[in-house]
């Protein structure tokens, strides 16, 4: 059982890194990016070409996994999505459905159809013996990460600058305006940072979750629920609808496979009814 | 005080003129009806047309009209299909005008469960709560293949003639007639619908909620109304399509449905009813064409239709065909019928 | 004369901020009753929790000696209580025939009506147009309410209340940003209004309060501060001293 739990952990840690971007995204824009899984599958699929093909360190790709695809978010931002943030909820979901089924069919073109796989190093494999239960060294590896990152996420938005400019602009960003803050770059960094973590998680994830185009439409409905179900007004909302949502997909596939991802759906729909803006908001939603 | 005569004229005047048939109306059905015999090689495409145009309808209904955006609303659509396919599959219901009345029934009341998830929160609860139920009827749906045939889908269906009377054949003859003449009664339905007192309530609800219960609208029941009848015009145009292809398969509840279906009615323009028909027209001659040239990665191009329909705007795009309409509003349609009735007595 | 509606102890609290306190108010039929007080007073709250758009954290409401504290805004409409909004809530791409079109027939009981194509009852079509004369906005029958100039808009939201033949009315500062010109068709708007309506009036405008009200409520902070005459409190001292020593009338 506790293996189960640490894979929920690991499951749901990894989910947060991916949809955390979207709740910043959503709760400082107001922008409903359906696409934020293209970014994730951005991520993955450098990873695989870097290690696979180009024989780059495992922990090397990393990183430019998350600057890559802080590249693409931050281009995509400036010349797309700009014109995109005053038109209605319901063109924002046309436009990012648009780029969902633009991406998904391109990466198909371009890398097959297949899914594909990370060749992860060696000494990640296997399991660690912990009191007797087997705890994947890959499972922990991504607990450790993004770990890290989460708290490095908290640190920033509590004590930088960068950070308090951030709360100030998603908590009301025509007063923030109106005080000097520079919304637009705000805007465009933390829409970067957020697809470089999409791509982050997308290159740790590739092992676990699968890869292959569409992954963008199998997990959308997943980042949506971290962000419904946690909230967009803080980091600690999602982070821990995340780990919910992991735990309970894990443990529900292993104990009531027949179920599986109804479960989840099921869940997902009760909270939504129970509390429209989500279960750890601060706020109702805008 | 009583009213002043001429206003009162031009006040019923202008009301009437908000519910006439226009005249290109006429064009409209007259050239769907007469595709019958003009068109019988098209008719497998042209039954995909009439389904599709009544799916985006029944969204045009909760969309264009009370303003609720679905992400799901193939639920209902795939509810209609699976019904009507096991209705014929095992004989329950052999006559297919019967097994669309009981097919309707059943979306609608999965419409009207499901209407209460759609009153409150903001535009993504209703997202992801219309999602969500289409990913649970497709898990079900999954998970039971004893039922519904599974990832393999419902074989072995035979649905018997219309009526008794009008055999399904291979080319679509009795389908594009059976789908037209379906969709055109319930054209005429919704037509009167929102052009009514409850049409009208609709569309304060949609514009401003609040307004509408400060002057005694329940606005809970209003929309519960309307998505029970949206969820039923869905349902039978999912039975269309088991009806005419004898088959039913899991991806009938699938998210790229509700997404084209979403594209369908953006490209026709909602709010005006006809918008879905119209972009169903459009989507599956697109769809038609751009399969041909690459079989698989045309989603490509419907995203790329997509985007540019958003950045372009929606309303650019309505005021493009505003020219064609405000020309046909001015034409003089009965001297033009004369000289064309006159002309052909001539010949 | 008989209390129509009244609050009983009605305390409104949002996160630690009582924007109601404790306010008991009665409105007597065919009452011209005005409501003043300094901005952030929680005039609007009150309106907001007497037409069911608030809950109230605790107190009552009653109409007609009947609890209404719990039902809902359309069912309270339907009982008869209407109101105005401060800022404008109108149906942008309606026009002003089938705004006041929709709010009688709803008044009617036809708003279920899904088969009837609008406009084809000659006697509401009448109705319609009689309310629109009154309210001078014949000649911008058929355009979008949202092009329409804001002190049209602004007779259109009390013509709109007033469709729905209303028992109490709870107006919310009906000429507020309506030009000088424009005011007096609302004021004669108003001062029109049928005998036995009860009408509360929200406004900041002196003139038209003394000129209006048989009886004035203040309310600062929250809580009902002076009730009486128009007489009582124009010369009440801590009235002149809540609105920083204006004079409230010529003495």
């Amino acid at each position: 059982m506790l293996t189960i739990l640490v894979d929920g952990i690991a499951y749901g840690m990894l989910l947060f890194v991916l949809a955390c971007g979207l709740a910043v995204t959503l709760g400082l824009m107001n922008f409903v990016n359906l696409a934020h899984g293209s970014f994730a599958m951005a991520g993955g699929y450098i990873t695989v070409v870097l290690v696979n093909r180009f024989g780059v360190p495992f922990f090397a790709s990393l990183p430019i996994a998350f600057l890559a695809s802080a590249a693409i978010g931050f281009v995509f931002e400036r010349t797309l999505y700009v014109h995109v943030y005053r038109k209605s909820h319901l063109d924002q979901v046309l436009f990012t459905i648009g780029l969902i089924f633009m991406s998904v069919a391109a990466v198909d073109y371009v890398m097959g159809s297949s899914q594909v796989f990370v060749g992860v190093p060696d000494y990640l494999q296997g399991k660690f013996d912990v009191f007797g239960i087997g705890i994947g060294r890959y499972r922990l590896l991504i607990i450790v990460i993004c770990g890290l990152l989460t708290l490095a996420l908290q640190l920033i938005l509590t004590s930088t600058r960068f950070g308090s400019r951030l709360r100030a602009a998603v908590d009301d960003s025509r007063v923030a305006r109106g005080l000097g803050i520079n919304v637009n770059w705000i805007f465009a960094l933390t829409f970067a940072f957020g697809s470089g973590l999409a791509g982050l998680g997308g290159a740790l994830g590739a092992e676990i979750l699968g890869l292959d185009p569409t992954f963008p439409l199998k997990f959308m409905i997943y980042f949506l629920i971290v962000v419904a179900v946690g909230g967009t007004s803080s980091i600690t909302g999602p982070f821990l609808a995340s780990l919910l949502l992991g735990i309970s997909d894990v443990a529900s596939k292993y104990y009531v496979p027949t179920l599986g991802a109804f479960v989840i759906y099921t869940i997902m729909i009760v909270v939504l009814i129970w509390r429209p803006q989500g279960l750890f908001s601060r706020t109702a939603s805008r | 005080m009583t009213p002043s005569p001429v206003a009162v004229r031009t006040a019923t005047e202008w009301l009437a003129a908000r519910a006439r048939w226009h005249p290109l109306e006429f064009v409209f059905w007259i050239a769907a009806f007469a595709a019958i015999y003009l068109l019988p090689d098209r008719h497998l495409i042209l039954t995909e047309i009439a389904w599709l145009g009544l799916f985006a309808l029944s969204l045009d209904l909760i969309l264009g009209y009370a303003g609720i955006i679905s992400l799901g609303h193939a639920a209902f659509f795939g509810f209609g299909a699976y019904t009507a396919a096991l209705l014929a599959k095992h004989e329950i219901i052999n006559e297919p005008v019967l097994a669309l009345l009981v097919s309707a029934c059943a979306a609608m009341a999965l419409g009207f469960l499901t209407s209460f998830l759609v009153l409150r929160g903001s535009d993504l609860t209703r997202l992801m709560v219309t999602l969500g139920v289409a990913l649970v009827l497709r898990e079900l749906a999954n998970r039971y293949g004893w039922l519904t045939g599974g990832a393999d889908g419902l074989q072995g269906v035979s649905v018997k003639p219309v009526l008794g009377m009008f055999r399904f054949d291979m080319f679509g003859h009795t389908g594009y007639t059976y789908c037209l003449t379906v969709l055109f009664i319930l054209f005429l339905i919704a037509r009167r619908l929102v052009n009514s007192p409850f049409g009208l309530s609709l569309l304060s609800v949609k514009g401003n909620p609040l307004r509408s219960s400060a002057i005694g609208i329940s606005v809970d029941a209003r929309l519960i109304a309307i998505y029970t009848v949206a969820a039923g015009y869905a349902g039978i145009a999912g039975a269309l399509l088991a009806q005419t292809t004898a088959f039913a398969s899991l991806e009938v509840f699938s998210f790229d449905r509700s997404a084209d279906l979403l594209l369908v009615l953006i490209i026709g323009g909602a709010g005006y009813l006809y918008g879905g028909l119209i972009g169903a027209i459009i989507f599956k001659f697109m769809q038609d064409y751009l399969s041909a040239l690459t079989p698989q990665y045309w989603p490509f191009w419907i995203g790329l239709v997509l985007v540019v329909i958003v950045l372009v705007g929606r309303d650019r795009i309505t005021s493009w065909t505003a020219p064609i309409r405000h020309f046909a509003a001015r034409l003089n349609w009965r001297a033009l019928a004369r000289r064309i009735v006159a002309s052909t007595e001539r010949l | 004369m008989p209390v129509v509606l009244e609050t009983i102890a009605l305390v409104k609290q949002f996160h630690g901020i009582v924007a109601s306190d404790n306010v008991s108010l009665q409105i007597e039929k065919g009452a011209r009753h005005a409501l003043i007080g300094p901005n952030g007073a929680g005039k609007t709250t009150l309106i907001n929790l007497l037409t069911g758009v608030s809950r109230p954290t605790s107190g009552s409401i009653l109409l007609d000696g009947e609890d209404i504290t719990d039902l809902s805004t359309y069912k309270r409409v339907r009982l008869g209580i209407v109101r105005t909004f401060q800022i404008n809530q109108l149906f942008s791409d309606l026009t002003p025939l089938e705004t006041i079109g929709l709010a009688v027939s709803e008044r009617r009981g036809q708003g279920l009506d899904w088969w009837r194509i609008v406009g084809s009852r000659p006697d509401l079509v009448a109705e319609v147009v009689e309310i629109l004369e009154r309210f001078h906005l014949t000649d911008v029958i058929d355009q979008r309410t949202a092009v329409l100039p804001y002190g049209k808009q602004r007779l259109l939201e009390i013509a709109v209340a007033i469709a729905c033949r209303p028992r109490v009315l709870l107006l919310d500062e009906p000429a507020a940003g309506v030009p000088e010109d424009e005011r007096h068709e609302i004021l004669a708007a108003v001062a029109a209004l049928p005998s036995d309506v009860s009408v509360l009036l929200i406004e900041h405008d002196m003139d038209i309060v003394f000129s209006f009200a048989d009886r004035i409520s203040v309310l600062v902070n929250g809580a009902l501060f002076v009730e009486g005459t128009p007489e009582e409190v124009a010369h009440d001292v801590r009235v002149k001293a809540v609105y920083l020593g204006e004079e409230l009338v010529d003495a």
